[in-house]
């Protein structure tokens, strides 16, 4: 069995949600969550911060973002255990992070050390 | 009690007070040693009980015959290490003979001492687990091999070696420091945890020793409640989850001791005392940021004591399944999960997670999809509650689905 790496990518890191829909947001996360977990394949995952996040380009140069030019961010991730990548993009689809139009989920294998 | 009962039941209770003093006074390189005399002391009752009658304070009288073999052993086999040479001296110097000091408070001194002790982190958790039954609860090589799913041979090898291993590394047998308790505290609770959990599930019908090992695995997390270093917020929630637990012990076994499942106890029956000692326990629990699986077992089972379904309710535990779940897999709590996922969404909704969890070989597994299954397809829900029905591995596990046949 191996690990991959389930990425929230939302389209619009920018949008603001209100605290009702957080509220449900992460409500069906842990849902979401629990499922995989309840399947003994759930291996750790967190959210990232949209607020105060800054890029480092190339030769150092820092811009506040990534909500200027590029909207679309990582709001995630979570790791899972899977037989296959079928079986991890199946988890992947059960991912509240899917109800926002245009985002996606990206399903990486994890390199073994 | 009658003889055939009590010597079993004072083994299970002061085996191992007298195990944890003697290897406190000896050292932990004479554990087996101690471990010995703990046990000959227990022949010597069964061979004269039997015979002169049942001591009228059966437990003095182990005490006596323990100190006695404990002198004895000490002066023939001149097991003179420097540790014991200075304590002994020291003792007989205050009292003339030998002191085997068999008083409550150094039998819990003793005991929570040992089970640090034990708790080591240079033997493996297994071991640690292993060791702590065997002697700071008394449990026989089979049962501890049952625990385990394992045989008693793997057992006796592990044990063996855990204590080769507490010798060679000369652990003593004191608190560990401050820094250290956090850490050596987890394999603490979890030992106290499954001891609870072996009287709260044993399918042995005899219902004062089931009682009486959860009683015991109730003190000593009380114990280490009433220490000040090691009262700290996860054994209030592990003592809590206890407290919840045991308050349904009269309404979960009916007058001919048979599984009285949660929808249909009386609640009446629960013990109301216990109830709000957990809330209690849960309410010092709550008290700083950490937050243990005992934390959310306990909020879980602070949840059953309210008998009345609602939205909320059943949210809030489906909520703490999601994260217990995270903390640490179990099949049981994935399937309880699911069960609470079905009544905050739906039976159809559960059915397809259910369905996810293939947990062929486990009989509850069927049985809650046979559950699940009852409105909408009882074919169905017949077929898995026959399937839970033959993989049931005892015989109170086997009418409980019986029943459920028979009610669909």
């Amino acid at each position: 069995m191996d690990e991959y790496m389930l990425i929230f990518r939302n389209e619009d890191g920018g949008k603001v949600a209100s605290p009702e829909q957080m509220q449900i947001w992460m409500k069906q996360t842990m849902d979401w969550i629990g499922g995989i977990a309840a399947q003994n394949k759930y291996v750790g995952g967190n959210g990232l911060v949209f607020e105060n996040s800054k890029i480092v380009g190339h030769n150092g140069v820092v811009t506040n973002g990534p909500f200027g030019d590029i909207k679309e961010t990582i709001g995630g991730y979570a790791i899972v255990r899977a037989e296959s990548i079928e079986e991890a993009v199946e988890f992947a689809k059960g991912s509240p992070i899917l109800q926002g139009e245009g985002n996606t989920m990206e399903v990486r294998k994890i390199a073994k050390g | 009690m009658n003889q055939q009962e009590l010597i079993p039941h004072l083994f299970r209770t002061e085996f191992r007070k007298i195990t944890a003093v003697l290897s406190k006074l000896m050292g932990i390189e004479h554990i087996e040693t101690a471990e010995d005399i703990a046990s000959d002391t227990f022949l010597s009752a069964v061979e004269s009980w039997p015979y002169k009658g049942i001591p009228p304070n059966p437990t003095a009288w182990l005490y006596a015959v323990a100190k006695n073999k404990a002198r004895n052993y000490i002066a023939r086999n001149h097991i003179f290490d420097s540790k014991v040479v200075s304590e002994i001296t020291q003792a007989t110097a205050e009292n003339e003979a030998l002191a085997i000091d068999l008083s409550d408070k150094n039998i819990h001194d003793s005991q929570l001492q040992m089970l640090f002790a034990i708790c080591h982190p240079s033997i493996t958790i297994e071991s640690q687990i292993g060791l702590a039954l065997r002697i700071l609860c008394g449990f026989g090589i089979d049962e501890i091999a049952n625990a385990f799913l394992s045989n008693k041979e793997t057992i006796n090898k592990r044990l063996f070696r855990a204590k080769e291993k507490l010798r060679t590394e000369n652990v003593p047998i004191e608190f560990p420091a401050e820094k250290e308790i956090q850490q050596r505290l987890e394999a603490v609770l979890r030992t106290l945890y499954l001891l609870f959990n072996e009287g709260y599930y044993s399918e042995s019908q005899d219902t004062v020793l089931r009682n009486d090992l959860c009683l015991e695995a109730m003190r000593l997390t009380y114990l280490l409640i009433e220490n000040e270093s090691t009262n700290l917020s996860e054994v209030n929630a592990l003592l809590s989850l206890m407290c919840f637990h045991a308050s349904r012990f009269e309404a979960r076994k009916n007058a001919n001791g048979e599984i009285v499942l949660y929808q249909d106890q009386d609640e009446n029956l629960w013990n109301k005392e216990l109830i709000e000692k957990g809330v209690y326990y849960l309410h010092q629990a709550s008290k700083g940021n950490h937050l243990s699986k005992y934390h959310l077992e306990a909020s879980i089972a602070y949840w059953h004591t309210i008998k009345a379904d609602s939205q909320e309710k059943w949210e809030s535990i489906l909520q703490l399944y999601n994260k217990l779940l995270v903390v640490e897999y179990s099949p049981i709590v994935a399937l309880n999960r699911t069960f609470a996922l079905s009544k905050v969404y739906s039976k159809a909704k559960a059915i397809i997670e259910a369905e996810k969890l293939k947990l062929t070989n486990n009989s509850y597994y069927f049985t809650l999809l046979g559950e699940l299954y009852k409105e909408s397809n009882p074919d169905k829900a017949k077929e898995n509650f026959q399937e839970a029905y033959r993989l049931a591995k005892t015989q109170a596990d086997k009418q409980v689905v019986l029943k459920q046949i028979d009610e669909l």
